[in-house]
Formats: C-alpha cells, sequence, structure tokens
C-alpha cells in the first residue's frame, strides 16, 4: 500500500472528485431551498431555481421599464471599465516604481519605506478621503483599487527584480549596457511575466474594492444592484450577481495566465 | 610595465583579512589558472578584476591605468551559471553585445544593422558549436551548452580579458573535457588575456600558461579570520608548447627592450 502523498488519480478520476464538491453545494441548495419552499412558498431567502431563472431573464434579457436598457449589462460594463482602469493603472505604477526600487539603490533608499508604509494604510479606512478629495464619480472607485492594489504591486515587483540574479546585471554590464538599456532589455522582459502574476494576485482585492466603493455610492454596477435589492430581500438576483462575478473573475484570471503563457513561454517552461 | 599588474592588494571586510598583500604581473594573451580552497579569495580576487569589487588597499593597474571600479566591455564574464539571459533565444543572446554598443538608447537593433549583427554572432555561435540551437532558449539547452553560448556571448565584445568564474563546475567530465578544447582553441585564435578560478586543480594544471594557487601564508588558530590568503605558488605551466615558446620569446624580448633601456 502506497503512502497516501504518493496516490495519484487517474484523470476521469481527478474530473470527478474536482466536480464532487460543486454538485454537493448546488444538492444541498436545491434542498434546503425546497424545505423553505414548502413551509412558505413565498419565502425569499433561499428562492428555487426557477424563481432565479426567472430573475436572470428580467434581469439580462428584459429591457428596464426606468432606463429602458438591459441593468444587467449596464452593470458589467460599469463595474469591468473600473476594474479594468484600476487595475491597469496599479500594474503600471507597480511597475515603474518598482523596477525604481528593484534596481536602483538610489531611488530604493529614497522610496522603498515609503511604499512599504503606504501599503499598511488600510484602504477602505481612506474610502471617505477618496470620496471628499475625488468626488462621488468615477475617480474614487478608480483611485481605491489602485490605493488597494497597486503598494502591493511595486513591492511585489521590487522583490521580482532583486530576485534576479546578480550575475545577469554584471553580464549585461561586460555586453556595454546602461542602466536604461539594462532596464529594457534584461529587467522589463524578465519582470513582465511576474507583473502578470502580481496582477493575477491582487485582482481578488480589487474585485473587493471595486463592489465596496460601489455599494456606498453608485448609479449601476454590479456591487451597487447587490446592495440596492438587498433592501428587497432579492436573493433571487443576488445569487446570480455574486455566481456572475466569480465567473468574470475566473475568465479574469484565466486569460491572464494564458495571455502570460503565449507571450513567455521561456518563462513557464524552466 | 606589464599588462596587468596587482600591487600590494589588500581586501578586507570588517575584520576579516580576505586577501593581503597579494603582487602579480600578468603579459598580454596569459592563460591564468586561479586554484585554492574555498574561501581563500580567488573569486573575490576575479570580482575585483571584474570591476565588481573594490580592493581595500593597493591597485590593479590594466594596461597603465588603473581598473574602472565597475564592470565594463573590456572584461568578459562567464560565471557557473545565471551567465546567459532566460528570456531570450541563442541568437538574441549573442548580439545583445552588439546591440548594447549600436543602439543607446534602446539597445535594440533592426533591419540591415541587426542583419550585420547576426551574421557576426553566427560565426560565433559556429566557433562554439550552437549553430543547431540558434532559435533555442537557455532552458532547452544542456548545462554545456548554455556555458557554450555564455562563452560566445561573452567574446561578442571581443573583451581584452576574459574571466572563468569556475566556468565549468557544474557539468559531467566528459562535457568539461570538450569545453576544454573550446575553451584553448578559442584562447589560441583571439589572443585574449584568461583568467579562471577552478576547483579543479587538475583542470588547473591542464589548461593555461600559468597557475596561481590562493592560500593562507599565516594560520592564527585563535583567530582564524585575522590573515588573508596570498598567492602561494605561480607556476608556469606548458600545456601548449607553442605558447610557451611564445611566452619565452615575449619574456626574452622584455628583458631585451629593458637592457635597451637601461
Amino acid at each position: 500500500m502506497k503512502r497516501l502523498i504518493n496516490v495519484h488519480p487517474q484523470p476521469a478520476l481527478r474530473i470527478g472528485l474536482t466536480l464532487i464538491p460543486f454538485v454537493l453545494a448546488l444538492i444541498a441548495y436545491v434542498v434546503a431551498s425546497d424545505i423553505r419552499l414548502q413551509e412558505n412558498p413565498n419565502d425569499k431567502l433561499l428562492p428555487g431555481l426557477t424563481a432565479i431563472g426567472d430573475a436572470i431573464d428580467r434581469m439580462a434579457f428584459q429591457e428596464s421599464k426606468r432606463t429602458g436598457t438591459i441593468l444587467f449589462w449596464d452593470d458589467t460594463l460599469a463595474s469591468m471599465q473600473r476594474i479594468a482602469i484600476g487595475i491597469s493603472l496599479s500594474a503600471l505604477l507597480g511597475l515603474v516604481v518598482g523596477i525604481g526600487n528593484g534596481l536602483v539603490p538610489l531611488i530604493r533608499a529614497n522610496l522603498s519605506s515609503f511604499v512599504a508604509i503606504l501599503s499598511l494604510i488600510p484602504p477602505m479606512a481612506i474610502l471617505p478621503v477618496l470620496f471628499i478629495v475625488f468626488g462621488l464619480g468615477e475617480l474614487s472607485k478608480v483611485m481605491l483599487i489602485i490605493f488597494g492594489t497597486a503598494p502591493f504591486i511595486m513591492r511585489d515587483m521590487q522583490q521580482r527584480v532583486l530576485e534576479l540574479p546578480p550575475e545577469q546585471l554584471i553580464k549585461a554590464q561586460t555586453l556595454q549596457a546602461n542602466t536604461w538599456q539594462i532596464i529594457c532589455r534584461v529587467v522589463l522582459p524578465q519582470v513582465l511575466p511576474r507583473l502578470i502574476e502580481a496582477v493575477r494576485l491582487s485582482l481578488g482585492a480589487a474585485w473587493l474594492f471595486l463592489i465596496a466603493a460601489e455599494a456606498i455610492a453608485s448609479t449601476e454596477g454590479l456591487g451597487y444592484r447587490i446592495f440596492l435589492v438587498r433592501r428587497y430581500l432579492a436573493m433571487d438576483v443576488i445569487l446570480p450577481y455574486v455566481a456572475w462575478i466569480t465567473i468574470l473573475a475566473f475568465m479574469f484570471d484565466l486569460s491572464l495566465k494564458q495571455l502570460s503563457q503565449w507571450l513567455f513561454p521561456w518563462y513557464h517552461k524552466k | 610595465m606589464s599588462y596587468i599588474e596587482v600591487n600590494n592588494l589588500w581586501k578586507t571586510y570588517g575584520d576579516q583579512v580576505v586577501l593581503e598583500n597579494v603582487n602579480l604581473s600578468v603579459e598580454k594573451g596569459e592563460f591564468v589558472t586561479i586554484v585554492g580552497a574555498s574561501g581563500c579569495g580567488k573569486s573575490t580576487f576575479l570580482r575585483m578584476l571584474l570591476g565588481q569589487e573594490q580592493p581595500s588597499k593597493g591597485e590593479i593597474v590594466h594596461d597603465g591605468k588603473p581598473l574602472a571600479p565597475e564592470p565594463d566591455q573590456h572584461r568578459g564574464i562567464v560565471f557557473q551559471k545565471y551567465s546567459v539571459f532566460p528570456h531570450l533565444t541563442v541568437l538574441n543572446n549573442v548580439i545583445l553585445g552588439v546591440e548594447f554598443t549600436k543602439n543607446r538608447l534602446f539597445g535594440k537593433l533592426f533591419g540591415a544593422s541587426k542583419k550585420q549583427a547576426i551574421e557576426k554572432a553566427r560565426v560565433l555561435i559556429n566557433a562554439v558549436g550552437l549553430s543547431h540551437a540558434e532559435n533555442k532558449y537557455p532552458h532547452e539547452l544542456s548545462g554545456g551548452m548554455q556555458q557554450r553560448l555564455a562563452i560566445a556571448q561573452s567574446l561578442i565584445k571581443e573583451p581584452e580579458i576574459l574571466l572563468l568564474d569556475e566556468p565549468f563546475g557544474a557539468l559531467d567530465p566528459g562535457i568539461r573535457a570538450d569545453m576544454h578544447e573550446l575553451v584553448l582553441n578559442l584562447w589560441r585564435e583571439t589572443g585574449t588575456t584568461i583568467f579562471m578560478v577552478t576547483h579543479d586543480l587538475k583542470e588547473g594544471f591542464y589548461l593555461g600558461t600559468r597557475l596561481w594557487v590562493f592560500d593562507k601564508l599565516r594560520h592564527d588558530l585563535h583567530a582564524p579570520e585575522r590573515f588573508g590568503a596570498g598567492v602561494t605558488y605561480d607556476l608556469p605551466i606548458g600545456r601548449c608548447e607553442e605558447r610557451l615558446y611564445e611566452s619565452i620569446q615575449t619574456n626574452v624580448d622584455n628583458t631585451a627592450r629593458k637592457a635597451e633601456a637601461a
């Protein structure tokens, strides 16, 4: 009998094992919903699958009577825009500051501690400040995402640059490279795949800050909708929205992973 | 005045003396192998030749001028590992040296100038036997092939001094013998002055024209860090008779010149 740590499942078994918790969760929900609905057909806490289906149809496929647009897609577009702008700017800032801090001792002495302290400030605590300074519009929501994710990416990038073997930097110097050339040809191409990793890791936080900002001050967005319909206990809308956010997050993550494998084959095969 | 002169060189880290009072001179085209126990300062010495570290006292003079205090294109280096760039193919690793020189802004060439660089690189890639792997990434190469690549990459700058820091330490014995032949051939063709640090005394004796042994001259049992290492043996070795002949010729010529000057 092999040790447990040496037993690897066959592909079929592995897929089966992967699916089990998803199926179990779904069954548990349907059963619990059934029990509650038998007691009270108007129960709102655990709506049945048909009620959820109706809600999806209403939100995602029919125009809103009030606005004349499809709310679900309005919300999705608004949220995606905010998170895309926020995380892109964070990545850019993280890359620039991280490479500076990692490669140039003068910049590191100047900025490294500041970034470290900055990253310790809880972003939610300064959300009111952002609302006061940047108003209740798009800017403050994007700023919250940047504030929540950029310091982490900066520090991560700094670490990745410092992890590059010093031999490489010396080799580049013996090939007559100046500092800027070392950044362009040695450091940047090697930290880009690591930047994608850092972005993937911070996407969870980015969603958190996005939904928090939308919940507090917004007129559309996935987070806004969830917190709006909460007032009517509309679980039939909240649950599909949560599932949709999860799917979006999963797709983001997957496409970044694929992008990295496609752009940087040398990174994933070493 | 010799090509490279090491005068009164000391290296200390705090209280720890690594090298003490090293005095050496090397002629152009010599192939110096450096052996010694770990921690006896041979890699430190190589790093000072490279400009990666500075002497605590004394100086190294190259061609009449003190060495630049940072690595530059006059001194090539091959490390035991991490010498090549993992994100570049073999060809791109080798042309990089030309690209850095020709395009000072971004270090990237296009069009005709790139073609020129590629032609130059291909000669070297061929010389180290990597023509079949031109478009491969380093992770697709064996350890020996990676070191071949590192050597080609350095040689494209035609460095006056080539430093090898235990370049074959991680290779299989058979591969190592091939690499020895390669290095000796390239040395004969280019006439570069080579310094090579090795753990392997046999390798040290086999390659090169001169062998240095770095060792501690004095020991203090109670404070081992008190005394640094120096060169305990400086042996001429006649691996290649033609070279030996040339070096003797050089010596004779030098003596003759000095006699004439006096």
